[in-house]
């Protein structure tokens, strides 16, 4: 009911997009002028998709990454000290070496 | 109705690393706020994430150990959703392809029987920082520092039916991942946290039911209530003709009832990717055979080698072996005495109370497991009696002079023992004469009773045995005692 794009079952290939529900996933505000800009520009990127779904991938492994390497790991050390002031200096609220934030209650009381 | 539950538990274990999955910054529980995020853990423009490789042999561990398939190729995700303790928007987990793929553990319930619990996958990802809502009014408090430490997330299949079932794995999967060195366990600083998934269906019918999630539950005795409480809540529900709807719920361990949690018009849409900072994970052959060689004996292989070789019975060799402090404990007095059952019947007695009385964890158990190994020692040898022995253990519980023994490393633990029975005064009168003459007197003194016996009424054997147990403050052996009286009717 809230997937951000749906195929019309009349008119195949033309997605309706939920430009709405993508905003609040990304947490931005978008007006009805932008919404539709949003929508040509995101039916462009489908419709690009869609022909990169034409290609027939049956027996390709998926790529994670576009290199062709492997991660390279570290050892278990600590190695950081932490400037918790010089961090902090870009946070707009802070008291006693937390962050502050607008209160976020997480019950649906 | 009758109705049958089917529950699905989600494992967070944190991995005891010194340092964060990502990042080089440490992981140390109870730093001051903030103290211990570094740039990566917040997210600062320009970092690069470097995986960490002990995590890597940790998640390894814990999936050998429980047979699963290990995959040697495996890719990390990003996780996006927002929320202020997560600074970068999105969680680095494991999606499509876990490090863990599937497995089994063998559940030991309390009377004997087993369940074998399907476990999905187990994947690595980084834990979020922590949210204090009452610190500061109106506002919310972030202390960062828990970001990016590694969290092992093990899911299991929806194969528990009773919240019973779901509360012994999750003890079970905390022995285990104990045995392994991979967490420390500790439940009270969230070093273990449990998400369950709870549905309700008619007894017959195979299609599940609407499930809900209760979120962040740590220990076990809410796990196994916030699931009784949501089956009955799903059950009153269905019977009044209502409908489950898939939320995430929250247990209230106060009022010992879960609640709603997030509002169902924001549906989960997580946006699942593979993070590109992060190449593809491959681990190496020769890395797993190192950590295959490197195995501990794991509890199922101990709770065996205890109940064929030990001969205990089942479910002594389950309760020993479950905790790897516990076990630890007993082999230790068992290898000093010798005797597995005796030792058995002490730490699963005896010991057992103390700590649970005292409210003491066993690696700090005032009495030590070679004191307790020398004390069983001398039950053998019936230096001591039953009663004498556990007036020896308080003895030693209440002094413990055991650290000044090891300090001193050399002396043997058995003088030091042998010097305090001596001292209490609990050898057992071994000595035949002695105890005859007081038996004499004893039988001197209770001529009807002595009449009695000679009639042939067995029961006034044990008043006597009682008699001389009293005088001699239970230093006498109530077999020996029993054959001299005998011998003298």
């Amino acid at each position: 009911m809230f997937a951000a794009v749906i195929y019309s079952p009349i008119l195949p290939r033309k997605p309706l997009i939920n430009i709405q529900h993508l905003a609040r996933l990304a947490r931005l505000s978008i007006d009805d002028q932008a919404e539709q800009s949003a929508r040509d520009h995101l039916a462009n990127i489908i419709a690009m998709i869609d022909s990169m779904r034409s290609v027939d991938t049956d027996n390709v492994v998926p790529m994670a990454h576009p290199m062709d390497a492997t991660q390279r790991l570290r050892e278990d050390k600590v190695t950081e000290n932490v400037d918790r002031d010089q961090f902090q200096a870009n946070a707009p609220a802070t008291a006693q070496g937390y962050y502050l934030v607008p209160q976020v209650i997480d019950s649906g009381e | 109705m009758n109705w049958q539950s089917v529950i699905g538990l989600e494992l967070h274990v944190q991995l005891a690393t010194q340092s964060k999955i990502f990042s080089g910054a440490s992981t140390t529980f109870g730093a001051p706020p903030n103290s211990q995020a570094c740039a990566v853990d917040l997210g600062l423009p320009g970092v690069l994430p470097v995986l960490n490789q002990q995590a890597v042999v940790m998640a390894i561990k814990f999936g050998l150990a429980i047979g699963a398939k290990i995959n040697l190729n495996s890719i990390f995700d990003r996780k996006n959703y927002f929320y202020p303790d997560l600074p970068k928007g999105y969680q680095i987990s494991q999606f499509e392809t876990p490090i863990v793929g599937a497995g089994n553990i063998l559940v030991h319930m309390a009377d004997g029987s087993t369940r074998d619990i399907r476990i999905t996958r187990a994947h690595l990802e980084e834990d979020a920082g922590k949210s204090i809502h009452d610190l500061f009014p109106g506002q919310t408090a972030i202390d960062l520092n828990r970001t990016g430490t590694p969290l092992l997330e093990i899911v299991s299949e929806p194969d528990f039916r009773t919240a019973s079932e779901a509360a012994t794995y999750f003890r079970q999967v905390h022995g285990l991942v104990r045995y392994l060195k991979i967490c420390d366990g500790n439940l009270a600083q969230g070093s273990m946290r449990c998400d369950a998934n709870v549905s309700v269906r008619p007894v017959g019918q195979e299609a599940l039911g609407e499930r809900t999630e209760i979120k962040n539950i740590n220990s076990f005795r809410f796990v196994e209530r916030a699931i009784e409480y949501e089956i009955e809540r799903q059950i009153d529900v269905l019977e009044n003709g209502g409908i489950i709807e898939r939320e995430t719920r929250l247990y209230d361990e106060i009022k010992d009832e879960t609640r709603s949690m997030r509002s169902k018009e924001l549906s989960e849409d997580y946006r699942y990717f593979p993070d590109p900072d992060l190449l593809p994970l491959q681990v190496s052959e020769s890395l797993l055979t190192q950590i295959k060689q490197s195995m501990p004996e794991l509890p199922e292989a101990r709770r065996n080698r205890y109940h064929k070789d030990l001969e205990l019975s089942q479910y002594d060799a389950t309760w020993l072996s479950a905790d790897p402090d516990v076990a630890e404990y007993f082999e230790v007095a068992m290898k000093h005495c010798g005797n597995a059952k005796t030792t058995a019947n002490w730490v699963m007695g005896e010991l057992s109370a103390h700590l649970n009385r005292y409210d003491v964890p066993i690696e700090q158990a005032p009495v030590s497991a070679v004191q307790l190994g020398v004390l069983i020692q001398r039950l053998d040898d019936q230096t001591l009696s039953s009663k004498t022995a556990k007036t020896l253990f308080e003895a030693l519980w209440a002094n413990s002079p055991q650290s000044d023994t090891d300090a001193l490393g050399d002396s043997d633990p058995s003088t030091a023992i042998d010097a305090q029975i001596q001292t209490l005064g609990l050898k057992q009168i071994s000595n035949s004469g002695e105890l005859e003459s007081i038996i004499d007197t004893i039988l001197a003194d209770h001529p009807q009773q002595l009449e009695q016996l000679r009639n042939g009424k067995d029961k006034v054997l044990g008043f006597f045995v009682g008699q001389v147990m009293k005088l001699t403050q239970g230093k006498a052996n109530p077999a020996q005692v029993n054959d001299i009286i005998r011998a003298k009717i």
